[in-house]
């Protein structure tokens, strides 16, 4: 009956007596919490900036692949994740927004949204991504009117009515399954074929009120004061298709949250940051991870590797490049 | 006796959570006879987080025989509670529904933060808050599973306890349907300000300064 992840006050004082930090982490997901860890741990002077905690965890009902905690919901996980920083006192300021990040060689200026700016050594981008749109007519009309993006957050509104999955990934598959206890039925419409992982696969398969369109290619969504339905491209029949659905859950993967960076770091043509073996973009001292970065696989444990990496790079960074005297309480190695 | 809704396990979480608070604060709980869909287990869990710490107090009150004090604090629908200050001040902090599921997080801060922990706000965010002059309400829809709107909650009652004027409410949108069909909520958290001023999703501060700076 509880989700019990209440996060504890956090430390934000630092934010305003620190002169300049060895890191500031962008982020408060998987790769920002782990760097938080590991910077912490290494004596650097490093605090977050997020708007929430958790991330992309926080749309997962379901966490089963990270390895030593299985079958844990994301927002659990997440708390854990919270939990051991915390136990660590690194500050975190939440609620924010990063507008821009100013390189001042070597140093930088992380200027928010509501206009404080924070000068740091080293900077960890690790701010996630947004819902990918389908980009169809009626996509955004009816967003929130029947479109959703989260299927835990909103799977109540569907109680017993008929909703579209759009996806075929991991996200989708476990979209399905939180639909499943509010929905009268669950069409999966996907363009391609299924991505998600054999064991979801097979959760599906036992799942009456399933019924699953593949190479099908969802064109537009229609209605009139809320979602009535789609139509959809099916290329095997090569035909229109039209699905009446009052709901649609697009789980059709991320756009990075690369915006406010975009110039300043080499992307590539997805908008994902280019990164070196030690997360260090393409300018020294400035580093990224998790699901920004141009690696394919966005996986819980690959981002909060990641984030560790960027931590302990950006560690050696700082011995190398900042007097001793400003070295203080850090480790060496 | 009806089953603890909080086992052992989360009473200690709890009490650990609440151990920063600082003065102390009073629940006040609008019920009513049946039907009233979740009001035995709202009264059950604030009289269970109640019992965890002797700094909350808590009361309840019948919505159709107490109808001054609901008037006072604006109540038309059961179960809702307000959180007062130590000295019984209404600082319009309100819950409409129960704080089940993740909301449960919105409803410890509500408490530590009305007992007066600083919750960090900047201070030229204070004064922006602190200078509305108007009446201001924000209604927070959530859903109990909605891991993203225990922070939205959490920003409504924090603007609000620093102003007189301005109101938060939570209102879990599956027990008040009605409510959530006329403001067309299919989507959480979203975010109703003064009836007009949509926002969907867990917004930043700032987008709540934007907004009041105009009034």
């Amino acid at each position: 009956m509880f989700n019990f992840n209440v996060e504890k006050t956090t430390e934000t004082t630092a934010f305003d007596n620190v002169k300049k930090w060895d890191m500031l982490i962008v982020g408060g997901g998987p790769a920002g919490l782990n760097a938080a860890l590991y910077a912490k741990r290494k004596g650097m002077e490093v605090g977050i900036l997020t708007d929430e905690i958790g991330g992309q965890l926080h749309n997962t009902a379901t966490v089963d692949n990270y390895l030593g905690i299985s079958d844990v919901e994301g927002a659990d996980l997440s708390d854990k994740f919270l939990d051991h920083v915390q136990k660590l006192d690194v500050p975190i300021l939440k609620s924010v927004r990063v507008e821009q990040i100013d390189h001042r060689d070597p140093d930088f200026d992380v200027l928010l949204t509501n206009g404080r700016v924070f000068r740091t050594k080293t900077v960890l981008i690790a701010t996630g991504g947004f819902p990918r749109k389908l980009g169809v007519p009626g996509e955004k009309e009816f967003n929130n009117k029947g479109v959703t993006y989260c299927a835990i957050c909103d799977a109540p509104f569907f109680k017993d009515k008929d909703v579209i999955v759009a996806g075929g990934g991991n996200a989708a598959a476990e979209g399905v399954l939180d639909l499943v206890p509010w929905a009268k039925s669950i069409t999966v419409v996907h363009r391609s074929q299924w991505r998600a992982d054999s064991v979801l696969l097979e959760k599906l398969n036992e799942i009456d009120k399933l019924t699953v369109h593949l190479e099908t290619q969802i064109k537009e969504v229609y209605g009139d004061d809320t979602m009535q339905g789609i139509k959809a491209y099916d290329k095997v029949n090569d035909t229109m298709r039209d699905f009446k659905a009052e709901g649609l859950l697009i789980e059709i993967g991320r756009v990075p949250n690369t915006g406010y960076v975009k110039d300043l770091v080499e992307t590539n043509d997805n908008n994902e940051i280019l990164v070196d073996s030690n997360q260090e973009t393409s300018i020294k001292g400035l580093y990224a991870a998790g699901d920004v970065v141009s690696q394919p696989f966005k996986q819980v444990v690959i981002s909060s590797a990641e984030g560790a990496k960027a931590a302990l790079a950006a560690n050696q960074y700082l011995n190398s490049n900042y007097k001793e005297n400003e070295n203080y309480g850090r480790a060496t190695t | 006796m009806a089953e603890q809704l909080l086992n052992e396990d989360v009473q200690k979480q709890v009490k650990e959570v609440l151990a920063p608070m600082e003065g102390s604060v009073k629940m006040v709980l609008f019920t009513k006879e049946d039907p009233c869909q979740t009001c035995g287990e709202t009264r059950q869990l604030l009289n269970e987080v109640s019992a965890l710490s002797e700094k909350i107090a808590v009361e309840e009150k019948d919505l159709n025989q107490d109808k001054d004090l609901a008037e006072k604090y604006g109540i038309t629908m059961t179960p809702s509670f307000v959180v007062l200050d130590g000295e019984g001040n209404y600082k319009g902090v309100k819950f409409n529904g129960i704080p089940a599921g993740h909301e449960i997080n919105s409803f410890l801060s509500a408490l530590i933060d009305m007992s007066g922990v600083d919750y960090g706000f900047e201070a030229k965010d204070v004064e922006v808050i602190k200078n509305v002059k108007k009446p201001v309400n924000i209604k927070v829809f959530i859903t109990l599973q909605c891991p993203h709107c225990p922070g939205a909650v959490q920003n409504a009652h924090r603007i609000a306890m620093l102003n007189d004027n301005i109101e938060g409410e939570m209102i879990e949108a599956q027990t008040f349907q009605e409510l959530s069909q006329k403001f067309d909520v299919s989507g959480v958290p979203k975010i109703v300000i003064n009836d007009e001023h949509e926002l969907v999703g867990n917004q930043p501060l700032d987008q709540y300064i934007e907004y009041l700076q105009k009034l």
